[in-house]
Formats: C-alpha cells, structure tokens, sequence
C-alpha cells in the first residue's frame, strides 16, 4: 500500500513537473484533483489547510507538494513528492534552458512565449477559483478572500500581516 | 524596467567575482527562508542588489526564461544561475539550497498538523487563512492579467483554460494538448 502511493506520488508529481505552466501554483487544480477527488488522499478542507500552510511558510511556493507527500507517507512521502515535482523541471532547465537561450530572437519562440502566457494566467486563475471555493463557506470569509485580493493587486503590503489578521478574524470564530 | 532604472547600484554591472559553492547555497538558503509570498522579489534583491552576482538585465532575462520553462519558476532560476556559475555542482548546490531548509521547515509543520490539525482553534485559524491564501492568488493572478486587458482572444484563451482546469476540473494534460497548440498557433498568426 504504501509502495503503491510512493509511485503514485512520484508519477503525479513528475507530470505535473512539466506541465505547471507559469509556476507551481499553476498546478493546484491538479494537485486538488488528484489528492482529493482521485486518490482520496485528504478532504477538501485538509487540502484547503494544507495550501494555507504552503503560502504561510517561507520559501517557494513548490513546497506544497512536500507537505502532501507528508501527508500520503510521511517523510519518504515528503521525499518522492518534491523530487519528483523538482527534478523533470530541473533536468529541462539545466539542458534545455541553455539551448533555449539560443533561439532568443526566433519568432516561434516569441510565438510559443505569448501564446503560453494566457494559458499560465488562466491557471493561475483556476487555482485561484479551487483554494476559494473551498475556503469562502460563509459571508466572512468571501470578504476576507476579495479584500486579500484588493490589497494584493492594489499595494505591497507584505502578506504576512493580511495572514496575521486572517487568523486572529479566524480565532475569533468570525470565519 | 521602470524600477530598477531608478537603482542606480542595480544597473551597474556585477561587482563580486563569481561565487563559491558554498557562497551559492547561503545566498539560494536566504532567499528560500526570506521569502513570504513570494521567492522572486528576494532572489532579485539577493542576487542583484547584495550580491551583486547579477545585473539587473541579467536578472531579467534569466527571469524571463525560467517563468516560461514548465514548472515551479525559483526552482528553474536556481539550476538556470547555478549551472551559468559553477556547471553542475552549482546548479544541485543552488537548488538544495533553495529546496533544502523549506523542506525541513514544512516537514515539521506537517509533523505538527497530523497530531494538531483537529484541533479547534488551530482548524479556525487555519479558515481564516486559507481564505487570506486564495485572495493573494486570486489577486496575484489580476496582476498577471493586467497586460491582457485589451486582447480579447489573448482572454478568451485564459477563460477557456480558467473554464476547462478549475469549473470543469478537467485533468490538466487534457486541457494543455488541446490549449497550448491552439493559444500558440494564435500568437502566431498574430505576430
């Protein structure tokens, strides 16, 4: 059983190594598709803590894939998790990056460039839609995910004061 | 860049000689533990404003390159200026630099949340987070989209994406092999 969800983790990760366009939150649709409503490895609130504590902790935001690795199968879990989620991309960029490099000024890189670029947004914008929809479950918290937004877009408010007031609205039981 | 034109000390080139390994693990180290929200920012201050390892220009090419490689952006950025440093060693240097001390951080974390995750007053502080974690994306993505505004089908692709991976929850290659030649062949008829 566990064999069997440490090749799962490490398949999963590994395609989605290469197919998280625009970065690794491109991926959580996928990686709440696959935890939650695939495998049945967490519920939808375990995954809505566990992004949670993704973006509460330091460093990139990839480390996702380690806390539910974690979670599958603990440590080794945590493991095959994030080097699979690292190292396709890793291989990609230390030899393909270079010759990439080469063909800077070609226009179907220029055309491959812009046309990857709404399809990151989009995304983006799914990942965006998943974690809210599992986190505005009332009035209070659809507040708190749109004024987030707004202070996002609009300053550079350094996001760990919004998470601070987030938890303490929380604790209060107001969300 | 607007920003960094107003830097003077970012513009001018890179006044350290090129880094030791383990100078590149302590600098990729800091960068993964200093960023909330959001390596980029500090790589950028780390690598361009510190240490000087990089120009700006630099900085954004590299930048530029390993947002549109697959997958997660700082990871790429590590082995992209580690290999351009110090060839291989530098670039696995740069990478468990920036993986490394994350990962033993959030494995505690995940420690912590299987015996404590049930209880009362962590699981309300954690709703009012997860709620504050998906507006920063969801604004983070309304930054992202800013330069779409007027591209009508540059926005169509977004939605038909948005669409088939978050309401339709599609698998994401389904999505990608039908999107990606499609978004492509559009950009490039319209260069």
């Amino acid at each position: 059983m566990k064999d069997g969800a440490l090749t799962a983790l490490a398949g999963y990760f590994a395609m989605m190594s290469l197919l998280a366009i625009g970065g690794a939150n491109s991926a959580v649709p996928e990686m709440q598709r696959v935890a939650v409503e695939v495998e049945h490895w967490m519920s939808a609130r375990q995954f809505a803590d566990t992004f949670a504590i993704a973006q509460l902790t330091p460093g990139p935001n990839v480390i996702i894939v380690t806390l539910i690795g974690y979670h599958v199968a603990g440590l080794p879990g945590a493991l095959v998790a994030t080097f699979a989620m690292c190292g396709p991309t890793c291989v990609f960029a230390f030899y393909v990056g270079h010759a990439w490099e080469r063909f800077k000024d070609a226009p179907w890189r220029a055309a491959v460039q812009a046309g990857l670029l709404p399809i990151s947004i989009g995304l983006i914008a799914a990942s965006a839609f998943v974690v809210a929809s599992a986190a505005a479950h009332n009035l209070a918290a659809v507040a708190v995910v749109l004024g987030t937004a707004l202070l996002t877009h609009a300053t550079r408010l350094n996001p760990l004061w919004i998470f601070a007031v987030a938890a303490l609205l929380g604790l209060a039981g107001l969300i | 860049m607007p920003e960094t034109a107003s830097a003077p000390s970012s513009s001018s080139p890179p006044a350290s000689p090129a880094p030791t390994l383990p100078e590149l693990f302590v600098a990729f180290a800091l960068i993964a533990l200093c960023g909330f929200g959001g390596v980029l920012a500090w790589s950028r201050r780390m690598l361009v404003e510190e240490r000087r390892w990089m120009t700006a220009p630099e900085f954004d090419d590299a930048y530029a390159l390993c947002q549109f490689l697959p997958g997660p952006n700082v990871v790429n950025l590590s082995v992209v200026f580690g290999r351009r440093i110090r060839g291989l060693p530098g670039a696995a240097v740069a990478l468990v630099g920036l993986i490394g001390p994350p990962f033993l951080v959030v494995t505690l974390i995940g420690f912590a949340y299987a015996r404590l995750g049930e209880t009362a007053a962590l699981q309300r502080m954690l709703a009012g987070i997860a709620a504050a974690a998906a507006g920063l994306v969801l604004g983070t993505c309304a930054k992202m989209a800013r330069p779409l505004r007027k591209d009508r089908l540059g926005l169509l692709v977004v939605l038909m994406t948005f669409a088939s991976v978050g309401v339709m929850r599609g698998p994401i290659y389904a999505a990608l092999a039908g999107l990606v030649p499609l978004s492509t062949a559009i950009a490039w008829v319209r260069r």
